[in-house]
């Protein structure tokens, strides 16, 4: 029995295959996780990756895994029935020249957890030039009634509001705001997995 | 099937921060990580497989109208989990540069011609027993501004999901004998000289298809223990 295989950075040219937007390839994946099944509320989320000096990171990935809006994930560990089949809760993009991100999506629901529910969160992992592997961090809710929840219980108070993405309305459309801060002041909170 | 994820298994990755690559510096968390326990939400993770490709995508010398310059090669294995079986129908994505060690990105200006009939990206999925197959063009090294006459060693960067999102890796692949790796702070980047050696191929004559392209066997050790008893 052999050790894993170890992270390497992704680097600085991961779009050509990864959010292959302007290049000749097909994307596996993209930033638009609503299917005309999904039920429950349409969001954006948005933000920007800022390094150590507070500069834009403008070649990161951000990759997102979401329940539904019933806290079902359509993966094999969870075998309660999915109504919206079609919605995969998978995303990835790339961040722009300003180190900003975005996706489409719904906000899922409330997920079984070790005691109990756990509000309801995305898994957002970040991975970049200079990232020799992936940061795992998780995003909250505003709206949401996070008291409870037992992985925020492991944070520290003072550093919860890190992973809260704050809503605001967008001409109707409801908008979360989730930055991400690789480290300093307001180091964004990365869980050992 | 269950999976369990041991912490201990990523003692084989480098630490965030590597001062030797420049770029970790800024970028590398300096408060704890806090440890959490795996939950639904750790344990399972995006499935794609086979339906995300298409006919070709693991042929990168076949993408254009001509054949690529360079010299054409295999890169074939199987994506394995800790207990050594093998991870079936699972995606794996590559891109790189191409023979001359320029990368199709915008961003890249190594002043070495592009080619045209390399994109440099390809994906595929394993198949039942965990083996999958690329033919592609043996990747040239390049110089990078992390020090005075930094060049990265010839490398295939992968990407795969496993069973679950604890499982997902990003790695890179290198040449065995490279003389550039001894340089290379992102491949020493890796402390477990056994672990780093994992990263490097395996030059393959039997995969070797006579009068046509040499071959490189690369396992990937995916995180994660299946629990499923094992059959008699």
């Amino acid at each position: 029995m052999s050790g894993i295989t170890p992270s390497q950075t992704v680097g600085p040219y991961f779009a050509i295959a990864l959010t292959p937007g302007g290049y000749d390839w097909t994307p596996t994946v993209g930033n638009n996780l609503v299917t005309p099944d999904a039920s429950g509320e349409r969001i954006r989320i948005e933000g920007r990756v800022l390094d150590g000096d507070g500069n834009p990171v403008n070649d990161a990935m951000i990759e997102i895994w979401q329940a539904d809006s019933g806290g079902r994930y359509a993966h094999p560990a969870d075998q309660r029935a999915n109504p919206n089949a079609a919605f995969k809760g998978f995303g990835r993009t790339g961040t722009e020249e300003s180190g900003a991100y975005s996706f489409e999506t719904v906000k899922p629901g409330a997920v079984s957890g070790p005691n109990g529910a756990q509000a309801p969160h995305i898994i957002v992992a970040v991975f970049a030039r200079g990232m020799l592997r992936q940061n795992y961090t998780r995003l909250y809710f505003s709206d949401a009634k996070n008291d409870g929840d037992p992985v925020l219980a492991l944070v520290p108070q003072e550093r919860r509001a890190t992973l809260v993405a704050q809503r605001r309305d967008d001409h109707g459309h409801p908008v979360y705001r989730f930055d991400i801060r690789l480290q300093g002041e307001s180091e964004t909170v990365f869980f050992d997995v | 099937m269950t999976f369990v994820f041991p912490r201990e298994s990523l003692s084989a990755f480098p630490p965030s921060l590597h001062p030797d690559y420049k770029s970790t510096v800024k970028r590398s968390p300096r408060r704890p990580l806090v440890p959490m326990p795996h939950t639904l939400s750790e344990l399972t993770g995006p499935v794609y497989g086979h339906d995300a490709i298409r006919p070709g995508d693991e042929d990168l010398t076949k993408q254009h109208a001509g054949e690529p310059l360079g010299e054409r090669i295999v890169v074939h294995g199987r994506v394995l989990d800790e207990e050594g079986r093998g991870v079936p129908n699972t995606l794996v994505e590559i891109w790189q540069a191409n023979a001359c060690g320029r990368y199709i990105h915008k961003r890249d200006q190594h002043p070495a011609p592009l080619d045209p009939n390399f994109t440099g990206a390809g994906r595929t999925a394993t198949d039942a027993e965990g083996r999958y197959r690329f033919v592609t063009v043996k990747p040239g090294a390049y110089p990078w501004g992390n020090h005075p006459n930094a060049w990265r060693p010839a490398h295939i960067h992968f990407s795969l999901f496993g069973p679950s999102f604890l499982s997902r890796l990003v790695t890179q692949m290198y040449f065995p004998g490279d003389p550039l790796m001894a340089y290379d702070p992102i491949f020493n980047s890796v402390p477990d000289e056994k672990a780093r050696a994992r990263m490097i191929s395996r030059f393959d004559l039997a995969a070797t298809v006579p009068d046509w392209a040499l071959a490189y066997e690369f396992d990937i050790v995916l995180r994660g223990r299946n629990q499923t008893p094992h059959q008699p």
